[in-house]
């Protein structure tokens, strides 16, 4: 297994930011319209400093937010998909990679990283929505794996911060199976009595949502992230009429009792570091 | 009244020639022995022709076959009419789509839920179409719990368009009923074989489809979505469920060779639904063959394996060099 060593120097600039604002100077609040200057925004852990909406980003940015000092040991990071099913759809499943991996700079959708949190040894992994709309294929079913046999080698904490679509549509029924090898990793963790934290972000949907991100001793959110099985989508034309305000919300899931708590990002390290510390004292 | 599919229309035929004959026949007179002979050839010729040559579509078209048996169907002559069905997930409702319950085979106490799909317009609505909210997977749990406590084993017969995508699902939690299944399932210390009877749609199969044998009938699809919403995301149209199909490998042969599931149980020529009895005695053997191979396994042994053999799933590659970030 590859190991790679990967020392971030300050948080850099989303994507996403620099989408809203091509001029690069201006984040405009898709919530609340809001201006402010990007810097500001990226000073605010790109939240809306009206409204608190929490703007995407990526493990980039968590893990500079989360890791003391911003230094971590990436796990698995040369891991790349294969294209087991020969995927082809409008576009080769190579081709969509290839573009992925170029634009995004990423390997796949996910990242995994050992570091300290508050000077404790901890497994963070953390995905990005930007590789294929976060989805899950075999790679974030491997990296998530590496990361809890990582945890259980350290006997430490492992967080997975979720962000996801769903299933990689491309991988077919390699992508369900992740489902169940994420679950089947959890269950090991579970056994030695380790603490797996589930971190969900906007959006957490899918298989994501009914395999890891539904299963942390404690599941805890990012304000008003979109959280759910069906996508509202396909839960609005079940139903056929508009759905209730505030549906699949961080808030509507807390209130139906599968959250533990809402965390503001400003407030994300330290509430797991406090989390950590129940484990462990 | 009989259904036949698109592509089955020669066998309709000829099934029809065969009914005409028989008419002839009630009226006495004309000898329609060597007649009636060669059309059963025929039909037997045209049925083995058509189904050694379908396409992946057409496959799951057979897998939806409104005259196909279904878990129920399987249950009882797994059990030989000893199955009682027990309900409840204890916490909410009963979950009309998910049944279970205990059965006896061959003297032993065996613990079965599974999908269960209407069998007519009224029953359809009733089963919610096999598509089960949380309770359902809640009581699938609940039951396969109480199988270990009492150390039987489970079987689970999987047949589902997906986990339903309510507004009333998602409020009772059903990505968290889906994933508690996953994880418990894994651990579970008693043999689970697990059998995709029909339709094993994505997270809503693999919800009560973790098992140590998990096999797959002839004509059945197991994958993440069906071809139909594959074709409307990937495609943005309803018109590419056939090269969806195609594209997935859902069908039972393609999961087999991709290690994503144990086993093929054959059905009869035709289909599940041209000889229903022979289809439930086929499931029958497999199940009854597994469990019997399994039940001395120790349950450390049991649940070490089926970690490790869904851990082994997936493909993965190494890059060279590690991208560089687009500045
Ligand atoms: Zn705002």
């Amino acid at each position: 297994m590859g190991w790679f060593t990967r020392t971030k120097e300050g948080i850099t600039t989303s994507t996403e930011e620099k989408k809203e604002t091509p001029e690069g100077l201006w984040y405009k609040c898709p919530e609340c319209d809001e201006i402010v200057t990007s810097e500001d925004h990226e000073n605010n852990l790109w939240v809306c400093p009206k409204c608190e909406h929490h703007e995407k980003i990526g493990s980039d940015e968590y893990f500079a937010l989360l890791f003391d000092d911003q230094r971590y040991t990436e796990l698995g990071a040369d891991l790349v998909a294969g294209d087991p099913l020969g995927f082809v759809d409008t576009k080769p499943y190579k081709e969509r990679l290839a573009k992925s991996r170029q634009g995004s700079g990423l390997n796949d959708a996910l990242r995994a990283a050992e570091g300290k949190l508050d000077k404790r040894t901890v497994v963070i992994s953390c995905m990005d929505f930007r590789f294929i709309g976060g989805s899950m294929g075999s790679v974030v079913g491997e990296k998530i794996a590496i990361a809890a046999d990582q945890a259980m080698k350290r006997k430490c904490p492992l967080v997975i911060i979720s962000k996801s679509g769903g299933a990689r549509m491309m991988e077919a029924g390699f992508s369900l199976m992740q489902m169940a090898k994420t679950s089947a990793k959890l269950t090991q963790l579970a056994a030695k009595r380790l603490p797996y934290i589930s971190v969900l972000t906007d959006p957490t949907t899918g298989g994501v949502t009914a395999s890891f991100a539904m299963l942390g001793d404690l599941n805890i959110a990012e304000p008003k992230a979109l959280i759910g099985f069906a996508g509202p989508r396909v839960v609005k034309e079940t139903i056929g009429t508009d759905l209730p305000k505030g549906f699949q919300t961080s808030e509507f899931v807390l209130e139906h009792g599968f959250l533990d708590l809402i965390v503001h990002r400003k407030d994300l390290k330290a509430k797991l570091s406090q989390f950590i510390t129940f484990f462990q004292s | 009244m009989q259904t036949f599919l698109e592509f089955e229309k020669p066998i309709q035929n000829i099934i029809e020639q065969i009914e005409k004959l028989k008419e002839v026949a009630a009226l006495g007179a004309v000898d329609v022995q060597p007649t009636l002979r060669d059309l059963e050839k025929k039909l037997a010729d045209t049925r083995t022709e058509i189904y050694a040559n379908l396409s992946p579509w057409e496959r799951v078209q057979v897998s939806r076959h409104p005259d196909r048996p279904y878990t129920l169907k399987y249950i009882e002559a797994i059990t030989d009419g000893t199955f009682v069905e027990v309900h409840g997930d204890r916490t909410v409702k009963d979950d009309k789509a998910m049944v279970g319950g205990f059965g006896l085979v061959k003297g032993r106490t065996v613990m079965f839920v599974g999908q269960q799909k209407g069998i007519n317009t009224k029953m359809r609505q009733y089963r919610n179409f096999g598509m089960a909210n949380p309770e359902g997977y809640r009581k699938a749990l609940r039951l396969m719990k109480l199988a270990e406590k009492f150390n039987k084993p489970v079987v689970t017969i999987i047949d589902t368009p997906g986990a339903f995508p309510g507004l009333e699902a998602e409020e009772r939690g059903q990505g968290e009923a889906i994933a508690r299944n996953l994880f418990e399932m894994m651990r579970l210390r008693v043999p689970v074989i697990c059998v995709v009877i029909g339709e094993g749609a994505s997270g809503g199969a693999l919800g009560i489809g973790i098992g140590d044998k998990v096999l797959m009938l002839e004509n059945t699809w197991y994958s993440v979505i069906s071809p139909e919403s594959c074709s409307s995301i990937l495609w943005r149209s309803w018109d590419y469920k056939a090269q969806a199909a195609q594209a997935l490998k859902l069908t039972a042969k393609d999961m087999l060779a991709n290690k994503l599931i144990d086993g093929i149980i054959p059905e009869p020529v035709g289909g599940a639904h041209a000889d229903v009895e022979g289809a439930c005695r086929n499931v029958k053997a497999e199940v009854v063959k597994w469990l019997e191979k399994l039940a001395k396994t120790d349950p450390d042994k049991l649940v070490e394996r089926r970690i490790k053999k869904f851990c082994e799933m997936g493909v993965v590659e190494k890059a060279k060099p590690t991208p560089k970030a687009k500045s």
